[in-house]
């Protein structure tokens, strides 16, 4: 700590060089943590507590095309199949077209039983049963639009018309359900027969299927034994993990880690250029102080370690500062946007990652000239060669 | 009593290319302690060099040199710097303080090497400024100070550790007469009163007469008088 007024004053020498690197470094670590609160969506969904005890079988053609609802009874034969749900991707909008809810999703009786990560009242659980039109949503979901329970909350379908036509469906709000993450507490869930008994098409089938099983290490014979069932039949399924699911659903879309990583790591090198270059001029200018630091007596590794911690700390400031900086836009773009804005905040995974990268290109961009500065003679630095 | 610097035999040779320049060449010098010595001659006569061997700053390439009993030729690049912390304070020509710190911060320097604290670290650099009579300028930046206050405060961390030697290279060859004779009086007081040893380097005959004795060196060897050098010249 004895040093850092000497580090500090280093960088303040010139103040407007200075300013404008840490600009530049504001700027990368920005663009890192809105990338990465993007990315960490993506990564993270599938991954919850239950998910390892959980396959999800859907038509091989993809999610949207419906499985009849004669599987239920076949699937629940699968040795190693303790239980089974359904649900039907539903989609709509609220009030207007960009309030998107876009995990609005019709589910069976037991859907919460299959996913005990989500925390549900039991009395909301009940009202869930009797009410038809009853819908349990995410308290991320229900503070964003304000809603309390016994509110009705009118919905424009997306993709399916009620029998009479209108795509307008209106539901009750029973209960609100608490998880892990504000990601996790987006759905909006409503049951499956009323969907079934209301929607002009579509009837008798359902999206996916999600059994809960008992032993994880047999999750690969039991899909087999689920996908068997279909086989040769116009609707023959895919199982897999509730996790494997979840990336090949994003995957469809596009590989956004590897475009995250390729947008970063061209970042970071122009700001290993750029920074690198900046330490590489500041140290040069002050060739003979360092000089004189040698002349009192510090040491070789001394003046090395200095100006690894300046250029360490520059980086720092500038990454710390642009981390605080893509958090609150995160919070604010969450505040208006709400879930149709895939994005994560800005937390303790992304920090510690974002931490290891200033340090890293702290070091890298401050090696060369650390390494000049320690093979620096006295007599030559104090002679400005 | 054995000098606190004894020199022997002392060649310097820089290789430049495939070009060899002796600079020093078989020098052997006694400094008793408390001694205030003038080194003099023309440019390129090696005084920059001897004084840089006495103060470990460079290595030579024969000879010893012996420091309060210790061989520094000897002595490897970190422990040299270990020993230039605890034993020699450097008074330069051009100054050269950190111009981001203030006259404190930069008297504090050579004392960030030792264990004190930093209560205790500005309490011995109030000291040192208030012995070079700067007390009160503290906590100015040097971009705020004279020629000759930025020197004396170059002295003031020269003196903060309480070195053995202090080694001083034209150190009024940026100054004016006033702040010169200001510096030298400083320079006298602190061998007069304080007992330092001091090595100077000076082309002024006047900076000379404040050390209690002069040599003179020409093309790399010490000759006793200015006449002497000038004969060998």
């Amino acid at each position: 700590m004895k040093y850092l007024g000497l580090v500090w004053s280093a960088l303040a020498r010139r103040k407007l060089r200075t300013f404008f690197t840490l600009l530049s470094v504001l700027a990368a670590f920005l663009l890192f943590g809105l990338l990465e609160s993007v990315n960490s969506v993506f990564s993270e969904v599938g991954h919850t507590i239950g998910a390892a005890h959980r396959l999800i079988t859907e038509s091989k053609v993809g999610f949207m095309s419906p499985l009849p609802i004669s599987l239920d009874s076949q699937i629940r034969t699968v040795p190693g199949v303790e239980e089974l749900a359904y649900d039907n991707y539903f989609g709509g909008t609220y009030q207007n077209p960009k309030n998107v809810i876009g995990s609005a999703i019709a589910v069976s009786g037991n859907f919460f039983d299959l996913y005990p990560e989500l925390k549900v009242s039991p009395a909301a659980l009940r009202r869930f049963d009797s009410t038809q039109t009853g819908v349990i949503v995410g308290a991320t979901l229900a503070r964003r639009y304000h809603w309390k329970v016994g509110d009705q909350i009118p919905i424009k379908a997306l993709i399916y018309p009620q029998k009479g036509g209108s795509y307008t469906w209106t539901f009750d709000l029973v209960g609100i359900y608490h998880a892990r993450s504000a990601m996790e507490e987006q759905d909006f869930l409503f049951r499956w027969r009323y969907f079934d008994q209301a929607a002009a098409f579509g009837n008798g089938t359902v999206g996916w299927y999600v059994s809960k099983i008992s032993n994880p290490q047999q999750a690969g014979r039991i899909a087999a034994r689920i996908d068997a069932l279909s086989a040769n039949s116009d609707h023959e399924t895919k199982t897999q993990t509730d996790s494997a699911f979840a990336a090949n659903l994003i995957s469809q879309y596009v590989n956004l880690g590897l475009i995250v990583h390729a947008i970063m790591g061209a970042v970071f090198f122009t700001l290993i250029l750029l920074t690198g270059n900046t330490m590489a001029q500041a140290v040069r200018e002050r060739i003979p102080e360092l000089g004189i630091l040698k002349t009192i007596g510090f040491s070789n590794r001394s003046v090395l370690g200095l100006v690894l911690a300046e250029s360490v700390l520059l980086v720092a400031l500038g990454g710390i500062a642009g981390l605080i900086l893509a958090g609150t836009v995160v919070n604010v773009l969450e505040g208006q946007m709400g879930s149709q804005l895939p994005m994560m905040p800005v937390g303790a995974s992304i920090w510690l990652r974002g931490v290891v990268a200033m340090i890293v290109i702290g070091l890298v961009v401050g090696a060369l000239p650390a390494q000049r500065g320690m093979r620096l003679r006295i007599v030559d630095a104090l002679a400005g060669r | 009593m054995s000098p606190l610097v004894e020199i022997r035999n002392l060649s310097k040779v820089y290789v430049r290319g495939k070009q060899k320049l002796e600079v020093l060449h078989h020098v052997n010098l006694d400094i008793a302690q408390g001694d205030f010595l003038a080194l003099m001659g023309p440019s390129g006569s090696g005084k920059t060099t001897l004084l840089n061997l006495i103060g470990g700053l460079d290595s030579p390439t024969d000879g010893t040199i012996t420091v309060a009993g210790q061989r520094i030729d000897r002595l490897g690049q970190s422990e040299l710097a270990r020993w230039r912390a605890g034993h020699v304070g450097f008074v330069f020509q051009f100054y050269n303080l950190l111009p981001m710190l203030s006259a404190t911060k930069n008297v504090e320097l050579p004392l960030l090497l030792t264990k004190l604290s930093g209560a205790k670290r500005r309490s011995h650099a109030a000291v040192a400024l208030e012995l070079v009579g700067l007390a009160d300028r503290a906590s100015h930046k040097p971009g705020e100070l004279s020629g000759g206050q930025q020197q004396r405060v170059a002295i003031a961390r020269a003196i903060v550790s309480d070195p053995t030697l202090l080694v001083c290279d034209e150190p009024t060859g940026d100054l004016d007469r006033q702040s010169a004779v200001e510096v030298l009086t400083l320079l006298q007081r602190l061998n007069r009163e304080h007992g330092k040893t001091i090595v100077m380097v000076t082309h002024d005959p006047k900076a000379a007469e404040y050390a209690t004795h002069t040599l003179h060196l020409d093309k790399g060897t010490l000759v006793e008088t200015a006449e002497a050098a000038l004969a060998a010249s």
